[in-house]
């Protein structure tokens, strides 16, 4: 295998596999907390069962999305050495405080889960929050890392030199806020749909009802608040990426044209020798004006772009095609949920209900691969937008095929072993978790 | 530029207290190899109790490490991972195997025999990643890194695989052993485990002094000043024998029944022994084949970069360490004798 596009796909890999992870331990830790609080509140062992249960599945989660992390960390030199060697001392603030924030959470981790019946109760309840909290804050300062290669800032570069260098600048670079904002949100969008999708997968099986029930109140109230908000946040990510990398825009939206009245391209296959979209719905001027805000305006197109300069078009713009296809349906989901909560209410005893649910477990995790597939694949030839190029970044070792061959077998085992035990966990619920059964057992 | 002193001083603790802390963790794994069957499940819990609520706090000292080296000494943590590659792998494999096994024994809802694979590795790679933690250490220090080599060997290879590393990466086994033998004494339950911990000690002790003389003699087959690194400066000379007195009075110790000042006399000697190794040759931590070395000083990234690190740092420990502390303290007291936490 070619060496850089093996060193290509190992970094995709680790990071496809490493982004799941630590969305759930993102967001996981929040939907605890509220069963948590409702537990504390209310006395009902239902809520101190599914807090119970969630915290396993968050450990399991949490110590993958540490290793694979701690991979990342790593990766980054064994892959990349010319871009760290350049681009650490600018882009290094945000993993230097995210040190920080791992690290609390690591600590309020320990705390919370082996800390049932040690500590007063509040406080207990409170380091599963901080668990929260600082995983958001990793999410937040790693994404704003990542938005500087794309929008990169804090530095001169003349004559090949890294000068005048600013790394709080650069940890704050244009991109930072949409970046990081959507990866918020998606993060909670897809763990909500992915957890709501499992309980009511148990619901409508008829097992332990009242228990997956409150579980899947739960996450699903995240999940659908997230997909309203979502288009919202991508088209505030849309409007800079055109602003900042024209190139990749143009590569999402296949508009190789530059011309009055941009129309949006929806569906299509594009042809990128002759440069054209084949079998595309074409909404003229509505380009235009999501970018420019009014009809005429003209985005550039890829015509404008040199070749050497052009990301991969296909992949590109599939990927973002998927995304929004996908958004719009979990809004859509958002929608029909909301209805239930406010009119309909017995809605949520309907088996359709539950497998819109259940078909929809997957679809945000889908989402989230295909957006970081366009960032990534929609920022290529370049590894820090306009400064340096991929190709020169990569390491000079030769061989990187085995170790890409040998990350995939142990990313495959381990994502089979999660899924593994994360089977067993639910269908260990009826035994340890029902409340209408004596409660003995593990815990 | 007090910062960038700070920030060294940062780094040596990180990897301190990685050694210490982590390798007590990863001497779990090494002991429970050297457990004979029946012994193994009491052990087994034993340790769980101790390590589990600290696990993820002690990986962090590494992610701190490096993080450290890739913002503040680029060229340092470039160099190393390019021609350290392959032993860095291994060591990666070896974390990621040994964090989920033990995750995934504590939290498997069925116990069956699946424990059993998740033993195995979580023995097989406490192992590994100490032995690869160690040759990378080594070959950092051993002189052959080399830039300009013009073969996969010697480029790729030959930089970490030669008896000195190696010696250095057993030796570092037999430490991360030790260390974990001295903090399980004070966990065990009655008598008889006691004495079993301790008779380990004793064989991870033996098994350190031993590994410590393979590493001289292969500093000196190998052409490697170590003798003069340590034994050629005051300081070094001061350390080795604070470490080797204080290993007598923690044997004293030990057998007077004291469980607890014992650990602090165990952190005492690594301690010494990375102050030994590490400063004569500070601030050069890379030392190439051709004579160069790579510095903390003279190869550090932007002095805003420095500034900015140690500011991070400062304030980031100011949240970390007390709540770490108190993290620690509360799991030192014995657990509830019929709860269980997990
Ligand atoms: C649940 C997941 C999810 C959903 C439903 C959406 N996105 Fe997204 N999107 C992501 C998850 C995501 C992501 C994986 O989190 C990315 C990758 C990088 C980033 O910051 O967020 C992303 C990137 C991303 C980018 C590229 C940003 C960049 O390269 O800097 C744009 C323009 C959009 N999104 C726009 C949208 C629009 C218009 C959506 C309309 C429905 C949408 N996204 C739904
Ligand atoms: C977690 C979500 C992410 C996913 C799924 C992802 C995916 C990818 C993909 C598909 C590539 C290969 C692109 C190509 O070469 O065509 C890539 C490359 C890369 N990514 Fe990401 N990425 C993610 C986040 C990040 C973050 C947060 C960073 C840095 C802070 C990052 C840094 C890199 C680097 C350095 C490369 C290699 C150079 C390049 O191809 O641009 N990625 N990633
Ligand atoms: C979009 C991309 C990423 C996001 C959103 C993200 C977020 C997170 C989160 C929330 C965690 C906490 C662990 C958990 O809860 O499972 C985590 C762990 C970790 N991540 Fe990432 N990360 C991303 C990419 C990266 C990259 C590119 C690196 C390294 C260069 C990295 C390094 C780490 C490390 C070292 C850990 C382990 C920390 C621990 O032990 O708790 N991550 N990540």
């Amino acid at each position: 295998m070619d060496n850089f596009l093996a060193a290509r796909s190992q970094m995709a890999l680790s990071l496809g596999f490493h982004i799941i992870f630590s969305c759930i331990g993102m967001v996981m830790p929040f939907f605890m907390a509220v069963s948590h609080y409702l537990w504390l509140k209310t006395n009902n062992p239902v809520y101190q069962n599914v807090t119970k249960a969630w915290s396993k599945g968050v450990a399991i989660f949490f110590a993958t999305g540490a290793v694979s992390g701690t991979v990342l960390s790593f990766e980054l030199g064994l892959l990349w050495p010319t871009f760290m060697k350049h681009a650490g001392p600018i882009f290094g603030m945000p993993f230097s405080l995210e040190g920080t924030a791992f690290f609390i959470e690591a600590i309020a981790l320990g705390f919370y889960l082996y800390g049932w019946n040690r500590f007063n109760k509040w406080f207990h309840w409170f380091t599963g929050v901080v668990v929260g909290i600082s995983g958001i804050a990793s999410g937040i300062l790693v994404v704003s890392a990542n938005s500087w290669m794309n929008s990169p800032t804090g530095f001169d570069f003349v004559n090949g030199k890294y000068t005048n260098i600013d790394p709080i600048k650069a940890m704050f670079n244009p991109a930072w806020f949409s970046q990081a904002l959507h990866m918020s949100i998606a993060a909670f969008a897809a763990t909500g749909f992915a957890v709501a999708g499992v309980h009511a997968l148990m619901i409508l099986r008829k097992m332990n009802i009242n228990f997956h029930q409150k579980a899947f109140r739960i996450a699903a109230v995240f999940g659908v608040v997230a997909s309203v908000l979502q288009p919202l946040s991508g088209d505030i990510s849309a409007k800079m990426v055109a602003k900042r990398q024209p190139a990749k825009l143009a590569a999402m939206e296949a508009h190789f044209k530059t011309e009055e009245y941009s129309p949006l391209i929806i569906g299509g296959i594009p042809d990128v020798k002759n440069k054209k979209v084949n079998y595309a719905l074409e909404l003229p001027g509505l380009l235009s004006f999501m970018v420019h805000d009014n009809f005429k305006t003209p985005v550039t197109g890829l015509d404008q772009i040199p070749e050497k300069d052009q990301p991969p078009v296909a992949v590109t713009h599939y990927s973002f095609q998927l995304m929004v296809a996908l958004g719009m349906l979990m809004m859509t989901i958002g929608v029909v949920y909301f209805i239930a909560l406010i009119k309909k209410r017995d809605w949520f005893n309907k088996d359709w209900f539950l497998r819109l649910f259940i078909a929809a477990t997957p679809i945000g995790f889908i989402a989230v691969e295909a957006g970081w597939t366009v960032t990534e694949v929609g920022r290529q030839p370049w590894i820090i937008q306009g400064i340096m190029r991929t190709k020169d970044a990569v390491t000079p070792m030769p061989g990187i095929g085995y170790s890409f061959y040998l990350f995939t077998a142990v990313y495959l085992t381990l994502s089979i072993v999660v899924i593994f035990l994360l089977y067993r966990q639910i269908r260990m619920v009826p035994q340890i978790y029902d409340t209408t059964k004596p409660v003995h057992a593990k815990n | 530029m007090l910062m960038l002193y700070v920030v060294i001083l940062f780094l040596w603790l990180a990897l301190l207290l990685y050694l210490v802390m982590g390798g007590a963790d990863f001497g779990a794994g090494i002991i429970e190899m050297f457990t004979s069957k029946n012994n193994k499940s009491r052990t087994r819990r034993i340790m769980y109790n101790a390590i589990g609520p600290i696990w993820e706090a002690n990986h962090m000292w590494l992610i701190i490490a490096i993080v450290i080296l890739f913002v503040g000494f680029p060229v340092i943590y470039t160099t190393m991972s390019t021609y350290l590659h392959i032993p860095l792998v291994i060591m990666l494999m070896g974390i990621i195997a040994r964090g989920t096994a033990l995750t995934f024994r504590n939290y498997d809802a069925v116990i069956d025999d699946m424990q059993k694979v998740y033993n195995k590795i979580f023995v097989y790679s406490s192992f590994i990643t100490p032995l690869f933690l160690g040759i990378i250490a080594g070959s950092a220090v051993s002189g052959r890194i080399d830039p300009q080599a013009n073969t996969f060997m010697a480029a790729y290879v030959y930089s970490w695989l030669n008896w000195f590393s190696v010696a250095i990466g057993f030796f570092t086994v037999a430490l991360c052993g030790f260390l974990a033998a001295i903090y399980l004494i004070g966990e065990a339950n009655d008598e008889a485990e006691r004495k079993s911990f301790i008779r380990k000690a004793r064989i991870m002790n033996v098994a350190a002094v031993m590994a410590g003389a393979a590493v001289f003699i292969a500093s000196i087959t190998e052409h490697i000043p170590l003798v003069q690194w340590v034994f050629g400066n005051i300081i070094g000379i001061t350390a080795v024998s604070a470490a080797s007195i204080s290993l007598i009075i923690l044997w004293y110790l030990i057998y007077k029944g004291k469980q607890y000042i014992i650990r602090v006399l165990a952190g005492f000697q690594v301690t010494m022994i990375l102050l030994t190794t590490t400063y004569k040759h500070y601030p050069n931590i890379v030392i190439l084949k051709n004579g160069g070395y790579l510095s903390l000083i003279g190869d550090r990234g932007a002095d805003k970069t420095i500034e900015a690190l140690g500011m991070a740092l400062l304030i980031g420990s100011l949240f970390i360490l007390p709540a770490l502390i108190y993290l620690v303290w509360s799991f030192q007291r014995k657990p509830n004798s019929n709860e269980n936490h997990h």
